[in-house]
């Protein structure tokens, strides 16, 4: 339990709590809150907009190779963060598999975006909301899906009106997790999108550049971070609790 | 309720290979026509249905209803369920539990494309014929299961099916709950004008709201007809212990009657080769030591199970003649008996009905 709290004490305590408003409003730490805040609200939205899909099908058909499809859906949880930064290069940077074409075709370039920092984002946290959605809707019984076939549903309106409904209180938790896990990335972020003020350099890329010149910034930074996951703990807390409740 | 039904709506051949199952079942119903399907668990009856649904493709055979050919994998049709009017009651009624009863009874109408305000009147009218007015906004767990399945019985009614398919409508009810159910169900389903297919494990509910039974075991018809056609001559064992009877297999010469392990019974009118024998288990009567008189259908033996059922008792007996017997709780208590008491069993010849073992 020590282990557990004391660095939090140590965040907490160590903080120039005097100096907190003038460190959260200097030029560096305001682009990257304004920064973090977008490029995680894109990762999270790209996250919904993929996974969910892709968690249904994994759920809900006998597709072959759904296995595969899963396991490299979680890799990016279990891989290191630079391993993925360094994948997403080689695929997406300017002379990748895939990045080149996309330079010479259409001028598109990741590296040194903040469209990239977005792709690297969504990289690691959307297996997050693929696991949380998956358990969601193999828990659901999907005799209501049938039931709504029965009536007459399509597919796609049994997927809006029954299935999502169903699973709100997951894809809430799942949603939530993978932005708090988009906001919080920092190893795939450097290594593909690089550390650029205002582009790519995000709050924890900001904390540990400031931690090099100015402490009481890094500190800043990280409990206004450490603010956000208590948030996001909390807020989760009250979804599951108002989900069996309601 | 029973009735002469001339046009057949649902033509079904229906053959599904699950594994090592295999469901082959033919099955016509008339527009207006009630059928039960009975059966032991894992007979085939919850397949049937998914089957006529669309929720489980057939393997082979064909099913037709009002002419349109809904399943036929030889000729590649498959209608999914969406596009077909089979609306099913299912076993626990699967309410969707986020949505009201009018929004759930709206639901299949919406799907079907009336607009919303058209789809909520016409889902309270629904809930309204249901006697339901005053839970239109209530949600599924605010119901009582009676409650829960008029709503669902009303959702899936308000889509206007052609053939109306119920699993064990009454087996999420309490058992109190079961008679007035039963019989507001069956007032429904009396101005229902398609054909409808109930699955049921209980003969009650089938007596109480079927035309016509069909016994399936194992995939495989067991017998078909009307209540009074299968109580007085039920075809298999299970059919008989359905109804509540003895069934015996054996050889007849005038009145006597042998059974495959060679013991005798006497019956009362004579007949010829190999015969069902039905005794009522209220027509066997037992007795702590060899009875006195001479009834001839006497025997001793063994009590292998007891079944207590509220003042009645049925009590299991073993070889020669492996019968149910259906005494008074109290006659049980004053012969003591126990699993494996010996005691000695009687029949009057009267008591024994025998029929040609291979007549339809």
């Amino acid at each position: 339990m020590a282990f557990l709290a004391l660095p939090l004490i140590g965040l907490v305590t160590k903080a120039s709590w005097s100096t907190l408003w003038n460190d959260l409003t200097t030029p560096v730490a305001l682009d990257a809150l304004r920064l973090s805040l977008i490029c995680s609200l894109w990762a999270t939205g790209l996250s919904l907009v993929l996974g969910v899909p892709l968690a249904w099908v994994l759920a809900r058909t006998q597709l072959p190779g759904r296995n595969l499809v899963r396991a490299l859906a979680i890799l990016p949880m279990v891989l290191p963060p630079v391993v993925g930064g360094v994948a997403l290069l080689l695929a997406f940077g300017r002379d990748g598999l895939v990045g080149k074409a996309l330079y010479s075709l259409f001028g598109i370039q990741f590296p040194f975006t903040t469209a990239g920092a977005v792709l690297a984002e969504t990289f690691v946290a959307m297996p997050f909301l693929i696991i949380t959605v998956e358990a969601a809707l193999r828990s659901m019984d999907s005799r209501y899906e049938e039931a709504a076939a029965n009536l007459g549903s399509s597919r796609w309106r049994t997927f809006r009106r029954v299935t999502l409904p169903m699973i709100a209180p997951s894809l809430i938790a799942g949603t939530a997790l993978t932005w708090a896990r988009a906001l919080g990335e920092f190893g795939a972020t450097i290594t593909f999108a690089g550390n650029i003020q205002g582009r790519t350099q995000t709050l924890p890329l900001a904390v540990y550049l400031a931690l090099q010149n100015n402490e009481a910034v890094a500190t800043a930074l990280s409990l206004a971070l450490l603010a956000v996951s208590i948030v996001v703990l909390v807020s989760l807390r009250g979804r599951w609790l108002g989900a069996i409740r309601s | 309720m029973a009735g002469c039904h001339q046009i057949v709506s649902l033509d079904a051949e229906v053959h599904v290979t699950m594994g090592t199952f295999e469901l082959q079942l033919d099955l016509d119903v008339a527009d207006g026509e009630v059928v039960a399907v009975l059966g032991p668990n894992g007979s085939g009856k919850s397949t049937l249905l998914r089957a006529l649904a669309g929720l489980k493709p057939l393997t082979g055979g064909r099913i037709v209803l009002d002419d349109q050919v809904l399943d036929d994998p030889d000729a590649t049709v498959l209608v999914p369920p969406e596009r077909r009017r089979c609306g099913m009651l299912f076993q626990d009624y699967l309410l969707f539990p986020h949505l009201t009863s009018v929004a759930n009874v709206a639901f299949g109408l919406r799907s079907r494309g009336a607009n919303k305000a058209d789809a909520n009147d016409r889902a309270l009218e629904w809930l309204g014929r249901m006697g339901l007015a005053d839970k239109a906004q209530s949600k599924p767990r605010q119901l009582s299961g009676g409650e829960a399945q008029r709503v669902a019985l009303a959702r899936v009614l308000a889509t206007d099916p052609r053939l109306l398919l119920l699993d064990e409508p009454m087996a999420a009810l309490d058992v109190g709950a079961r008679g007035s159910v039963r019989h507001q169900l069956r007032s429904h389903l009396a101005e229902f004008t398609g054909s409808c297919v109930m699955v049921t494990h209980d003969p009650l509910d089938a007596a109480a709201i079927a035309d016509r039974l069909v016994i399936i075991e194992a995939g495989r018809l067991a017998q078909q007809g009307t209540l009074k056609e299968i109580t007085t001559h039920p075809r298999t064992t299970y059919v008989a212990g359905l109804m509540g009877l003895n069934l015996l297999s054996a050889r007849a010469s005038g009145t006597t009657l042998t059974l495959a392990n060679g013991a005798t019974l006497e019956a009362a009118s004579p007949a010829t080769g190999v015969v069902s024998v039905v005794i009522a288990p209220q027509g066997i009567a037992l007795y702590p030591e060899r009875p006195g008189g001479s009834p001839r259908n006497t025997w001793p033996t063994r009590v292998n199970e007891i079944h207590l059922m509220g003042d009645r008792a049925r009590v299991l007996v073993d070889e020669p003649v492996p019968v149910t017997a259906e005494i008074t709780a109290v006659s049980l208590a004053e012969l003591g008996l126990t699993e494996g008491s010996p005691v000695w069993a009687s029949v009057k010849a009267t008591q024994i009905d025998t029929y040609p073992a291979q007549d339809g």
